[in-house]
């Protein structure tokens, strides 16, 4: 490893390598193999294939969206269909592709692997966590097919239960199933951790991943089913009218909210908290250094699962909740960033007197770094109930939460999946390519959502397709982002689907990275392991790597 | 040799160290999978995985109870007018005939421990009676709910809220009429008697769907030659049904039995 | 750093491969289960016959309490959770944990709604 390289990436020779004829991939053949798998690998892969599916569908929504957007009069598509476009991209994004997409793609594919074991806990279930996602993404397209939905993705009430025609039932019924999906990759995951580590694999030397992980999925397990519960309540009403959320009946509309957000908002951290694994792994391997402060990002984990419990009313602050309970809540959401803060902090101190390249996956890690802590604050700022009043329901929101789970979630996705790419295929995507796929990105997305933060300050209502004409020329500058980050996401599905064949071979550890899974093959066998390893050195131990790159025992492919 | 991973010789120190102590050697049963390193290990990782589900089920059931919590205290004289309307022996009867499928479930359980196949399979059986009769006896209170109108919905009937029968004892109206605001809030008591019960009884439902099957595999001998995972894990399951039960009959049936005095 | 000192390290109980803490595999005799059963059913007669003393204000509690406690016996004994693991034992209290999130701050809004006077 050159001191003055430009890069860590150390590839074998690529007149002699070849991918390693057994492998997950090569191990059956035929659909029916893929397709009635118990290898997490595999599953893995089936879901990486489908959200990104429904990733360019919502997209697509998107770009509708942003098209409708360039002139302030409402002339692309009525107000109802607008209403639809939204909810749609809205729904997909959120349940069909973020919350599971690093958990159900890199999760599924690394956490096994992470800690030394042959497979998750449970591979029926997992399977079966697959399949009501595909589930839950037919009935949302069927709703879709039929004629949308256009209660906001978040099915506010009255107006969901009484006010509105559309395909309440249909899509309510995709998200349970979906939920359900979500909730067994969370329970199969903590089973997991807890029970599968190899030996020598203390909770203290998993990768920051992992902790990030289990965090996630304790939410997911706790959290979903109260989504669940609030979409049965809203079925229940459209269909037998019993008023439970009717206030002409007695029930309150706020009932709904509280057990919508409830979940809602532990969904954010369902969210980000896997991609800020993601990030800790890359951090550190493009810094050559250990993550700074190990035991404060883990529990920072934990902490954001803990705390996220406790603020979900901070969406419903000008709903009509008491004002002290709002008081309550704000304060308790001031809280819930410091743990968020922290982790931003470590990964700083990583990166100081490291030793720093800029592959691909670093410039995602960066970008998020940069966008997540400015989509982080701007959540500080909704926060407190004086400025909420004046920035919820306007284009601040969206920004807010663009910024968050585009700038940082989703980049933090391309971050991962870039940089196991090699593991997970054998093959690495082309270098300069991918940067300029990131750079792109990470330019569109600010053109696309920067003008967002000020129109919501000057108070551009959010779900309306039309506005005063002072906003256009911020409307349009954030439509021109739009393009430049759909060319930007285009890119990678090109390339990445290139290298599957032509990409040069990776070699089990082109990072030179620790963790256990740059000690196996790539791609990796079936049962992971030829013998289950012991864990006998620290996370993110460059010594013990280095140490043993020097007494290499030839590796048999 | 600092990388256990790499293979090498087929004999190091740590791995005698390993083997030694291990109870559970390379013995492998037919359940075992093979992901498991231990057999043991797959039993509580499976009780571990049930448990986990169970928490989803009490946050699922968690929205409802809160949502009776709220209404119960918004509308309590409603609430109490029409929980009096249900059968305090009958949900009495079910409480206890539920516990008793509990008892008889846990009798299974050892049984399975025991390796005793017919004794499981008898209190399997007896287990679905007392499941199947429960279901029944739910089955006869809400008929009785539709013949009396007090389903909620376009056909419900305040009649009785607003003029109480009166009591042939005492001459004087068995429950404190309401008015008509009032007693229309008492749809959404049963409302949540529906959807609280119904949800429960769809548990129960499946409950026993899943008893069927494990009859069949217990006739078999699946779960009376050490493998008795699947039988724990549903009594888990059963039981956890069972307490929700021991919540919503005093909730919905017991709110208040002297409403005349206050 | 591995070597030869760390193989003297036992891995004997590899992390939560055979049984971690230890736990006896207890298995509850059908004389214990019969002592739970008759528990059961008195609690709910207890609950029965209460209902109908006009304890005022102290009803609902009573029979909440009685509640709790009869679904405590069944956690403990009839899902063996006394016999198990920290683990099991942390999952359930985890759970009942998260519930009480849910009912106790979703409350705090309804409780502080008709104060003040803003």
């Amino acid at each position: 490893m050159s001191a003055t390289s430009t890069t860590i990436l150390n590839l074998p020779d690529q007149s002699t390598a070849t991918i390693p004829k057994k492998n997950y991939i090569t191990a059956e053949h035929g659909l029916l193999s893929w397709l009635l798998t118990g290898d997490h690998k595999r599953i893995a892969m089936l879901y990486l294939i489908s959200i990104t599916v429904f990733f360019f569908i919502g997209g697509a929504f998107a770009g509708l969206i942003r098209l409708e957007l360039l002139t302030p009069q409402p002339d692309l598509v009525a107000s109802d269909t607008y209403n639809k476009l939204f909810t749609m991209h809205g729904v997909i994004m959120v349940f069909l592709f973020l919350v599971p997409s690093v958990p159900a793609t890199i999760g599924n594919f690394l956490i096994p692997i992470m800690v030394g074991a042959r497979d998750l806990a449970f591979p029926k279930i997992n399977l079966l966590s697959w399949y009501l996602y595909v589930v839950g993404g037919i009935l949302v397209l069927s709703a879709l097919v039929l004629g949308g939905v256009d209660t906001g993705w978040t099915f506010t009430t009255p107006l969901s239960t009484h006010y509105l025609n559309t395909h309440v039932l249909t899509t309510a019924t995709a998200i349970f199933v979906a939920g359900f999906s979500s909730i067994f990759t969370g329970l199969n995951f903590i089973v997991t951790i807890h029970r599968m580590r190899c030996p020598g694999m203390t909770w203290f030397r998993m990768p920051l991943f992992v902790w990030a992980h289990y965090a996630a999925s304790i939410l997911m397990v706790l959290g979903t089913p109260v989504l669940a519960i609030s979409l049965v309540l809203v079925a229940l009403e459209r269909v037998f009218g019993i008023g439970v959320f009717d206030p002409a009946k007695g029930g309150d509309p706020l009932l709904f909210q509280h057990l919508f957000w409830f979940y809602s908002h532990p969904a954010v951290y369902i969210m980000i908290l896997p991609g800020m694994g993601v990030i800790s792994e890359v951090v550190s391997t493009f810094s050559r250094k250990r993550v700074f402060g190990y035991t404060a990002v883990a529990f920072s984990s934990v902490a954001i699962a803990l705390f996220g419990f406790f603020v979900w009313a901070h969406h419903m602050f000008i709903m009509g909740i008491s004002n002290y309970s709002a008081l309550v809540f704000s304060l308790l959401t001031m809280l819930v960033a410091v743990p968020s803060a922290i982790k931003i902090f470590n990964w700083s101190f990583t990166l100081q007197k490291g030793s720093i390249t800029f592959e691909t996956p670093m410039l995602y890690a960066f970008g998020f770094m940069g966008l997540f802590t400015i989509g982080g604050l701007t959540g500080v700022f909704l926060g407190s109930l004086g400025m909420d009043i004046q920035l919820t329901e306007t284009y601040f929101i969206v920004a807010h939460f663009h910024f968050v789970m585009v700038g940082g979630m989703l980049m933090a996705f391309l971050s991962g999946v870039h940089f196991w790419w090699p593991k997970m295929t054998g093959r690495m995507y082309p270098e300069s390519l991918s940067k300029l796929a990131a750079v792109v990105t990470f330019i569109g997305f600010n053109l696309t959502f920067m003008p967002q933060f000020i129109l919501g300050y000057l108070g551009m209502p959010r779900r309306y397709h039309a506005y005063p004409p002072e906003f256009q020329v911020l409307n349009v500058l954030s439509t021109a982002g739009a393009t430049v980050l759909g060319v930007g996401y285009m890119l990678p599905i090109l390339y990445l689907a290139w290298s599957l064949k032509y990409g040069e071979i990776a070699g089990d550890n082109p990072w030179q990275a620790t963790g256990l899974e740059w000690q196996i093959q790539s791609p990796p066998l079936t049962e992971n392991f030829t013998e289950i390893p012991i864990m006998d050195h620290e996370a993110y131990d460059y010594e013990w790597l280095e140490h043993k790159t020097q007494h290499e025992v030839t590796h048999v492919g | 040799m600092d990388n256990a991973i790499a293979p090498t010789e087929p004999l190091m120190p740590h791995e005698t160290a390993v083997h030694e102590h291990e109870e559970h050697e390379h013995v492998f049963v037919p359940q075992h999978r093979h992901h498991f390193e231990t057999e043991e290990q797959q039993r509580e990782a499976g009780s571990f995985g049930m448990w986990l589900f169970l928490l989803t089920e009490i946050m699922f059931f968690g929205g409802l109870f809160f949502a009776y919590l709220l209404y119960r205290n918004w509308y309590y004289d409603a609430f109490v007018a029409a929980s009096n309307q249900l059968n305090v022996s009958l949900g009495g009867a079910n409480t206890a005939i539920l516990i008793t499928s509990g008892f008889f479930m846990a009798l299974g359980v050892w049984a399975a421990e025991m390796r005793k196949r017919t004794l499981l399979v008898w209190m399997l059986v007896l287990t679905t009676l007392f499941g199947v009769a429960f279901l029944g006896i739910k089955y006869v209170e809400y008929k009785e709910k539709w013949e009396k109108h007090h389903i909620p919905g376009a056909s419900f009937d305040i009649s009785e809220f607003v003029n109480p029968p009166i009591d042939a004892k005492t001459g004087k109206p068995s429950q404190n009429p309401l008015p008509v605001d009032a007693a229309q809030k008492t749809q959404i008591f049963f409302f949540l008697y529906f959807a609280m019960t119904g949800m429960h009884a769809l548990h129960m439902i499946i409950g026993i769907g899943l008893l069927f099957w494990l009859i069949g595999r217990s006739q078999r001998g699946d779960f009376s030659a050490g493998y008795v995972a699947p039988i724990e894990n549903f009594g888990l399951y059963w039981h956890f049904v069972d307490i929700v039960w021991l919540f919503l009959f005093p909730l919905l049936y017991l709110i208040n039995r002297h409403p005349l005095a206050h | 750093m591995a070597d030869e000192a760390t193989h003297e390290q036992h891995f004997h109980d590899p992390p939560n491969v055979t049984n971690p803490e230890h736990a006896e595999h207890h298995i509850v005799t059908p004389l214990q289960y019969g002592y739970v059963y008759i528990t059961l059913l008195i609690g709910t007669l207890l609950t029965v016959l209460a209902a109908d003393v006009d304890m005022g204000i102290f009803n609902p509690i009573v029979a909440l309490a009685i509640a709790c406690t009869k679904a405590v016996i069944v956690i403990l004994f009839f899902m063996h959770v006394k016999y198990q693991s920290n683990l099991i034992k942390m999952t359930v209290g985890a759970g009942f944990f998260t519930f009480l999130v849910l009912i106790t701050m979703t409350l705090s809004d309804y409780i502080s709604r008709a104060w003040g006077l803003w």
